[in-house]
C-alpha cells in the first residue's frame, strides 16, 4: 500500500458495485474462540480479497469484535485458522505441526494489520504527530524526518492538519479517531480493521470519521468494519455479514442484505436497526 | 534559660554538619534508585510473572514491608557477618534502605500500571508493539503519571528514614549531630540545627517534586490546552480579580 492518492481514473473506476477485487488476503477458517465455557465464536470461514470492504453486524454479544480481535491476535484462537496478509496468525508451521508464536513474533505479524477501536485508544501521554510516528520510529526504526513528513500527509489525509502538536485530550472524538486511523495507516498495513468505530462518537461527528472509511475503501483499502452504521455498509461495503452467537448466518452484497436476506436472524436484526 | 545562639549558629555553620546533610541527601538518591529498581522489577514480577516468580516477589514484599527499617539495617550489617557476608557500613545502608523501599514502591508502581487503560495495550499491540516495547513506550510512560506523586511522598520520607542508618554508624546528618552533640552536650542547639537540615532539604524536594509532577500532568491537564505564558496571566488576573473583590 502507498499512502499516496490513487490517480483519478483509479477512483473513477470504484464506482459500485463493479469493483475489481484481488487475490485472498484474509482467510479465516473454521476459527473457534471461548472464554471459559462461553462459546464466543463456533466455527467461523470468511475469505476477503484484497481491496475488500467487509462490513460485520450483529446484535451485542454475537461475537463481532472478538472476531476482530483474533484476526488481529489480541485474542489468541482455540481452533481453526487465520491467515492474513501473508502470515498464519498466530503459529508457524514446523514439520507440518503448528507452534504458538512468541510476543515478538506476533508483534511483527500485528504490523501488517491495523485496527481501529471504539474507544480509540490513542496514546494520551504524547501528541497527535508523535502517536501517528511512534511505531514507525521506534518500532520500525525508520528515519524521523521521513516518518514525519508522511505523518503529516496522513494528518491532511484525515482532515486534521493543524492538530499535529495537539494532544489528543484536547481533540473531540471524531477527531481522536480521525487520528487514530492515521496511525494505523502509518505502519502501511495491508488489512484494517475497524471496531465499531462510531459507536462513541457524538451523532454529529459520525460522518467526519466514515467520510474518512469511505475515501480509504476508495484507495483500495482491504478494510473489515464491525458498524451498525448501515449507510456506511450501502456507501462502500462489498459484502456485509451478521453474526449470530458466534456465527455468521448470513454474507452477502449489501442491496441483497438489506432488500432480500434470507435468514430469519437478519430480518430481525433490520427490522430492529431500522426501526429507529 | 540555657539555650545558646553561639552553639546554635556555631552548628548551623559547621561543615560536619553540612557533609552530614551531605551524606543524607546521596544515601537517599542511590537508595531510593535502587529501590526503584527493584520496585519495578518487584512489580513486574508479581504482574506477569509464572506462580513462582510472583511467590518470589510476594514474599519480598510482605518481608520488607512487615519489618521494621532499623531491624533490616541491624541484620544487615551486623547480624550478616554471622554467616560471613560482611558489608561495610555504606554498602549495609544503601542495601537495607533500598530494599525496604523497593518492597513499598513495588506496590506503588503495580497500582500505577494496573491504573494505565487496558485499551492502551490493545493499541500499543495492534501497531506490533513487543511486550518491551508497550511496556517501555506506551505503559509505564502513563503509569508514571500515577506513580510520581506517591512516589515524591517516598522520597520524602527516605530522605527523613536515612537518620534510621545512624544506628549502623552511618556518618549522615543523624549520626554527626550525635557525635557533636556528645563533645559539647549541647543537645537541644544541635538537635534542632539537624531538625533545620531536614526541613530544608525535605522541602527543596518539595519544589522539585512539584515541577516534576507537572512535567508528567501536562499532556493530561487542563493547563496543557493554553501556553505556560498565557497560563501566568490568567493568574494574575484572577489574582487582580480576587484582590478588587474583597
Ligand atoms: N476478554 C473476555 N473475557 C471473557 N468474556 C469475554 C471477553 N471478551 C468478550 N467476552 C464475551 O464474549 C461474548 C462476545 O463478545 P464480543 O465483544 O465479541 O461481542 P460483540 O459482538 O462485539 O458485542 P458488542 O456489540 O456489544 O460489542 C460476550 O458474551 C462477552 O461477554
Ligand atoms: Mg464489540
Amino acid at each position: 500500500m502507498t499512502i499516496d492518492a490513487p490517480p483519478p481514473a483509479a477512483r473513477a473506476a470504484t464506482s459500485r458495485p463493479a469493483k475489481a477485487l484481488g487475490a485472498p488476503i484474509v482467510l479465516i477458517e473454521n476459527v473457534q474462540k471461548a472464554f471459559g465455557d462461553n462459546h464466543v465464536l463456533r466455527d467461523v470461514s470468511m475469505t476477503i480479497r484484497q481491496g475488500e470492504v467487509v462490513v460485520i453486524c450483529g446484535r451485542s454479544g454475537s461475537g463481532k469484535s472478538t472476531l476482530l480481535r483474533c484476526i488481529d491476535q489480541l485474542e489468541t484462537i482455540d481452533g481453526g485458522t487465520i491467515r492474513a496478509a501473508g502470515h498464519l496468525m498466530g503459529f508457524r508451521e514446523k514439520n507440518g505441526k503448528r507452534v504458538a508464536l512468541r510476543d515478538a513474533e506476533i508483534a511483527r505479524q500485528q504490523r501488517d494489520l491495523g485496527m481501529v477501536f471504539q474507544n480509540f485508544n490513542l496514546f494520551p501521554h504524547v501528541s497527535v504527530i508523535e502517536n501517528i510516528m511512534m511505531a514507525p520510529v521506534r518500532i520500525l526504526k525508520r528515519p524521523r524526518a521521513e516518518v514525519k513528513a508522511e505523518a503529516r500527509e496522513l494528518l491532511a489525509r484525515v482532515g486534521l492538519p493543524e492538530k499535529e502538536n495537539a494532544y489528543p485530550r484536547q481533540l473531540s472524538g471524531g477527531q481522536q479517531q480521525r487520528v487514530a486511523i492515521a496511525r494505523a495507516l502509518a505502519m502501511k498495513p495491508q488489512v484494517m480493521l475497524f471496531d465499531e468505530p462510531t459507536s462513541a462518537l457524538d451523532p454529529e461527528m459520525i460522518s467526519e470519521v466514515l467520510d474518512v472509511m469511505v475515501d480509504l475503501s476508495h484507495q483500495g483499502m482491504t478494510m473489515i468494519v464491525v458498524t451498525h452504521e448501515m449507510g456506511f455498509a450501502r456507501a462502500a461495503a462489498d459484502r456485509v455479514v451478521l453474526m449470530h452467537g458466534g456465527e455468521i448466518v448470513e454474507e452477502a452484497p449489501p442491496e441483497q442484505f438489506f432488500t432480500n436476506p434470507r435468514s430469519e436472524h437478519t430480518k430481525l436484526f433490520l427490522s430492529k436497526i431500522l426501526s429507529h | 534559660m540555657n539555650w545558646s545562639w553561639t552553639f546554635f549558629f556555631e552548628y548551623l555553620t559547621n561543615g560536619f554538619m553540612f557533609r552530614g546533610a551531605w551524606t543524607t541527601v546521596w544515601l537517599s538518591v542511590i537508595s531510593m534508585t535502587i529501590g526503584l529498581g527493584l520496585g519495578v522489577v518487584a512489580a513486574m514480577m508479581k504482574m506477569y510473572g509464572n506462580a513462582a516468580v510472583r511467590y518470589i516477589a510476594e514474599f519480598y514484599i510482605w518481608l520488607f514491608r512487615g519489618t521494621p527499617v532499623l531491624i533490616q539495617l541491624i541484620i544487615i550489617y551486623t547480624g550478616l557477618p554471622q554467616l560471613g557476608i560482611r558489608l561495610n557500613v555504606i554498602e549495609s545502608a544503601i542495601l537495607g534502605l533500598a530494599l525496604n523501599e523497593g518492597a513499598y514502591l513495588a506496590e506503588i508502581i503495580r497500582a500505577g500500571i494496573m491504573s494505565v487503560d487496558k485499551g492502551q495495550n490493545d493499541a500499543a499491540r495492534s501497531v506490533g508493539m513487543t511486550w518491551r516495547e508497550r511496556m517501555y513506550l506506551v505503559i509505564l510512560p502513563q503509569a508514571t503519571r500515577t506513580i510520581i506523586p506517591p512516589l515524591g511522598n517516598q522520597f520524602n520520607g527516605m530522605l527523613k528514614t536515612t537518620s534510621l542508618a545512624s544506628v549502623i554508624s552511618m556518618e549522615e546528618l543523624m549520626r554527626n549531630a550525635q557525635m557533636l552533640a556528645q563533645i559539647n552536650f549541647r543537645v537541644l542547639e544541635v538537635y534542632s540545627v539537624a531538625a533545620l537540615w531536614y526541613l530544608l532539604l525535605v522541602s527543596i524536594w518539595g519544589l522539585i517534586q512539584q515541577r516534576i509532577e507537572a512535567h508528567y500532568e501536562k499532556p493530561f491537564g487542563p493547563a496543557a490546552a493554553i501556553s505556560p505564558e498565557a497560563a501566568k496571566e490568567l493568574k494574575k488576573a484572577m489574582q487582580k480579580a480576587g484582590a478588587t473583590k474583597v
